[in-house]
């Protein structure tokens, strides 16, 4: 079998199998690097993998159990699904598991400390695994069952995926962020937009983005319904992996003549901050071409999405010396131990409290309705996070309004959804 | 596989994994538990109106969103026996099959499809039978792949019997 192009999934793939080439449609079986469970699906996977009968995992340092979603226990149910997988890490010696003042949102903490690296196939049970394709991770989310499949053969299988390239030239303006870029995309090409598919983000913008805009971006491939957002690794990355990754790292680029699905190109230097109306991730608008202004109840600031230190420098810089307005409750999540500890350093959680913030320690928490600032009937929310489904963070007939950190910041101070030009802050420096 | 038979409950586009059982209730694995609040978002009496054998027919991207298998669990306990969408998001297409829980690709039906219309189902044929309208639906084939996992009874049977 000759060689041929390939995107960088089919590369990652084909490299991984030790063959010349795959081809999109095909499935293959594939051998897992490292497989992921939170408070939610690992239970489930418990229970799955219990059943068979089986009582020996494939490999206890590959198995990574994070407690982040429903945490610090909100209810007597949820401590019991943590007790669960306490137990389960506990009779199984599996190394990674994640509880307290240890344990931040998964999708931040793991390339955090070091779990995830370049070329990994990662499959975790849950959807925003995609988040490592930042660090040209194969990464993608499954159910439980998939899951402890994997634990028990240390393999899973997928189909490979057709990929869709997408360039971004072109210098972003003041306050423009990963989160604004992703969204648009996702505006423009529909929720299901992706469907099956792989994301590749490339371009002279995706080079000048910090890794955790790059997390941001590859974290909502799935919100396009993308299997992986690949980032193709270059020097960033290789810094970012520097004294975390504790393994050689599979660095891989997608070739020049790949064929790709589709190709759609960017200017960003015609996007302004946007945000996601409700319903969909896809509902995006410049914020600033807003009919009329949308007054809000609530901010939140963090989630595997947007809720890392740099995210929190944002928000820092807007809320300085500025109060939240007296209408609205702004939460502040740093994503893991280590950010907050960060934050605490570069003073950031002097100027949130001084702002009347509330910070919150690191969980999923509001993000899918689990806790720590759940909206009321009618109620309205600007978050940094993810989703705005129907009742995602809380009553059915509240809202929830997606935006990168310094629109969120910015609607704090203001009660309505807005961007920092409003508050008289010019340029981001 | 055997034939089924039942009403259809029409939902739109996108129906997500968090209206189908939203993650206030994700607190417990129970599939009776997570029953009662199937589609809870979307139609609040749904879990009490529907029939065993009961269909439920969607429009693009079903199932898009967080990767819970509490959704295909929850839809299946509530005694649903068949989902028939334009398209289904990735991880939920996974996720039926691994749970046991019966899908269908059929734009055209999905399309023509009312709720309260009756239906008869051949999966291993792909027909779908509208009997209220008098109209044959032919489905995508199933890939021989998911066929295999379905005729083992699941993904964890399916790798079991390749383990052992």
């Amino acid at each position: 079998m000759k060689k041929r192009p390939m995107t960088l999934a089919e590369k990652i793939l084909a490299t991984k199998l030790n063959r010349p080439y795959v081809e999109p449609g095909e499935l293959v079986e594939i051998s897992v690097d490292l497989t992921l469970a939170n408070d939610i699906t690992g239970p489930l996977a418990i229970k799955v993998f219990e059943k068979t009968g089986i009582n020996k995992v494939f490999d206890p340092k590959k198995i990574v159990l994070v407690m982040d979603h429903f945490t610090p226990n909100k209810d007597i149910k949820s401590a019991e699904q943590v007790r669960v997988c306490r137990e389960f890490a506990r009779k199984y010696g599996i190394l990674h598991y994640y509880e307290g003042g240890r344990c931040g949102i998964e999708h931040a903490l793991l390339p955090e400390i070091g779990l995830v690296g370049p070329g990994d196939i990662v499959i975790g049970a849950d959807s925003h695994t995609c988040t490592y394709g930042a660090l040209g991770a194969f990464a993608t989310g499954v159910g439980s069952t998939d899951l402890a499949g994997a634990w028990i053969t240390g393999k899973t299988w997928f189909k490979v995926p057709e990929t869709i390239k997408f360039i971004y030239y072109g210098k972003p303006k003041p306050w423009i962020t990963g989160k604004d870029l992703i969204l648009y995309t996702i505006g423009d090409i529909g929720v299901d937009g992706a469907l099956y598919k792989a994301m590749e983000f490339t371009g002279e913008a995706i080079k000048n983005l910090s890794m955790a805009e790059r997390f941001t971006m590859s974290n909502m491939a799935i919100e396009a319904g993308g299997k992986v957002g690949l980032i193709e690794p270059d020097k960033k990355n290789l810094s970012y992996i520097k004294n975390r990754l504790k393994r050689e790292a599979l660095i891989l680029k997608a070739d020049k003549k790949a064929k790709y699905a589709d190709i759609k190109e960017y200017d960003v230097s015609k996007l302004d901050l946007v945000v996601a109306l409700p319903h969909l991730p896809s509902n995006v608008r410049f914020v600033k071409e807003l009919p009329q202004k949308i007054y809000i109840d609530q901010v939140v600031i963090g989630s595997c999405t947007n809720g890392r230190l740099e995210d929190l420098a944002i928000a820092a810089k807007i809320l300085k010396g500025r109060k939240v307005n007296p209408n609205v409750r702004c939460i502040i999540i740093p994503a893991t131990p280590n950010v907050y500890y960060e934050a605490i350093k570069k003073d950031y959680l002097r100027i949130f409290i001084e702002a009347g913030a509330i910070v919150s320690p690191p969980t999923c928490g509001p993000c899918l309705g689990g806790h720590m600032g759940i909206l009321a009937k009618g109620e309205r929310a600007v978050a940094t996070t993810n989703r705005n489904f129907i009742g995602r963070m809380g009553h059915p007939e509240s809202e929830v309004y997606l935006a990168g950190p310094a629109v969120a910041a910015a609607s704090a101070v203001l009660g309505y959804i807005a961007i920092p030009e409003e508050l008289g802050l010019k340029e981001e420096d | 596989m055997k034939k089924i038979k039942g009403k259809a409950w029409k939902f739109g586009d996108n129906i997500d994994t968090d209206v189908i059982i939203p993650a206030r209730y994700l607190n417990t694995t129970d599939p009776e538990e997570l029953a009662k609040h199937c589609m809870e978002d979307a139609d609040p009496a749904f879990a009490s109106k529907v029939n065993k054998g009961d269909i439920i027919v969607a429009g693009r991207n079903f199932g898009c969103g967080s990767s819970r298998e509490h959704a295909p669990i929850a839809i299946k306990a509530c005694g649903i026996s068949c989902v028939i969408a334009e398209s289904f998001a990735r991880i939920f297409y996974r996720n039926a099959f691994n749970t046991g829980l019966l899908i269908l690709e059929c734009p055209e039906a999905a399309s023509e499809i009312e709720t309260g219309d009756e239906l008869e189902i051949y999966p291993e044929e792909g027909k779908i039978i509208n009997l209220t309208k008098n109209k044959i639906y032919h489905t995508k084939p199933l890939p021989s792949f998911m066929k295999e996992i379905l005729e083992d009874g699941g993904l964890i049977p399916h790798i079991m019997k390749k383990f052992r």
